[in-house]
């Protein structure tokens, strides 16, 4: 909540000077979808140093967590400064959520230069929630020059983090499944890391192999996705997974990338543009009734929802 | 603009009796709050640090093994350290009667002993958040 003392204006001074305080204050202006959110995402939008960002994936309970502790230490140790995105699920119920993510992160949430903030989906089912993208731009702006973005536990086509990161990692565990399930599109498609986590247990090298065997069946390509094996609540394997990340940022900057940041920005712009519309869209004087006048028809069978929706469209250009 | 309490949840101190905390945390998700909840052996440095990153309106501190006359006061001071006083404290646990009006006195908003009713502590979140946020 801001207050005479704590001005927007000064705020956004604070943290583009990297106060943690203000930022953590900012980012909430901004994760709530705030009046003042799309002025402080503007102001703040020319002073981003790019970061790295690299999102990390995966079925819930995988150590998805764990491994971004490990990470974001060994991002330190390299000079990086690090933020870190941790989405859990929301509550479809009670809107409520419980946000643990950070229990898993105690080696690295001492340090004054790892910035950790959880979110709540809020009903976003992509894997992040609504304001995530916008809120790593917040912590750019402050300064941090690495990113790490948890996603919620995920299945196979929870696929934002794709457009929002540099460098996905895909985590794993040896009961996640044969090769043919490495096949499939959706998750395993997006990865351009794979950890096969939880390594002591049976059967980590043979989803390893398999994993590895259809990359291979794969049409030729710029980047093959390489597949460790971890154990990240011991560490083992960290050090190699964030070397895989550091040599996919290298071959990230070396290749002609215009076409593709380019689409990277299309697709956000879109994105924000359909936002906008659908607010206009349910915000409109007479638009709730309308939603419930349009239910009522198809629910007694006088309507079908295809011509609802039509009517509705062809209503919004008239006006 | 609607708004929520975001509320940390945390065993504090070398105490791992965390059912309650655990309880406390999973009855405030069904109540619609989004809670961070941060485990058990917990220093007031890291409880306060979560809550400056996380952005929390209000700290719900558990403890039952008998040092919450040092670590309650250490949050508070902590908070204040950092500027976030405006960050509410609240504790459960074994407190004793006579400690707790001192606890109360230093800023410590509510405490919560054996026997209360998680519906007591959502009704009185639900209070906090009404004069918060919709006045």
């Amino acid at each position: 909540m801001l207050t005479k003392s704590n001005s927007l204006d000064q705020l956004i001074q604070q943290t583009l000077e990297g106060r943690e305080v203000s930022l953590s204050r900012l980012i909430t202006l901004i994760e709530n979808e705030s009046s003042e959110a799309s002025l402080i995402l503007k102001t703040l939008y020319p002073h981003r140093k790019k970061s790295y960002r690299i999102g990390i994936t995966g079925p819930p309970g995988g150590g998805k967590s764990t491994l971004v502790d490990r990470l974001a230490l060994l991002a330190r140790e390299q000079g990086f400064k690090v933020g870190i995105v941790c989405v859990d699920p929301t509550s479809p119920f009670t809107g409520g959520a419980i946000l643990g993510d950070r229990i898993r992160m105690s080696k690295s949430s001492g340090d004054p230069d790892i910035f950790i903030r959880s979110m709540a989906a809020r009903g976003s089912l992509g894997g992040m929630a609504r304001t995530t993208e916008q809120v790593t731009e917040i912590l750019e702006a402050s300064g941090k020059d690495l990113i790490l973005i948890e996603t919620v536990g995920v299945g196979q086509s929870e696929l934002d983090i794709y457009q929002t990161v540099d460098t996905v990692v895909v985590v794993l565990v040896p009961e996640s499944g044969t090769g043919v399930q490495a096949m499939k599109a959706g998750l395993m498609e997006i990865a351009h890391i794979f950890v096969v986590n939880k390594a002591d247990r049976p059967g980590a090298s043979r989803i390893k192999q398999e994993i590895e065997d259809v990359l291979g069946l794969a049409p030729q390509q710029e980047w093959y996705p390489p597949v460790f094996l971890a154990q990240a609540y011991r560490g083992i394997g960290a050090k190699e997974i964030f070397e895989g990340c550091l040599n996919h940022k290298t071959f990230l900057e070396n290749r002609k990338k215009s076409d593709y940041t380019l689409k990277k920005i299309e697709k956000k712009l879109r994105d924000l543009i359909l936002e906008k519309m659908e607010k206009e869209v349910f915000q409109r004087d007479r638009a709730k009734e309308n939603l419930i006048c349009y239910s009522k028809k198809i629910l007694e069978g006088v309507l079908d929802p295809y011509t609802a929706a039509e009517e509705w469209v062809e209503q919004i250009r008239k006006q | 603009m609607k708004r929520k309490l975001k509320i940390l949840v945390s065993k504090i101190g070398l105490d791992g009796h965390d059912r309650g905390a655990k309880v406390v945390a999973r009855s405030l998700r069904d109540a619609g709050f989004e809670v961070i909840y941060l485990g058990i052996h917990q220093t007031p440095e890291m409880v306060v640090n979560a809550a400056v990153q996380e952005d929390v309106d209000v700290i719900g501190l558990s403890h039952l093994s008998g040092a919450h006359k040092t670590l309650f006061p250490r949050t508070l001071q902590l908070l204040k350290e950092k500027g976030r006083e405006d960050i509410l404290v609240m504790g459960g646990g074994i407190i004793p009667e006579e400690d707790k009006s001192e606890l109360l006195k230093l800023g410590i908003v509510k405490l919560f002993g054996p026997g209360t009713l998680t519906q007591d502590i959502i009704s009185y979140l639900k209070e906090l958040e009404k004069e918060k946020y919709l006045t």
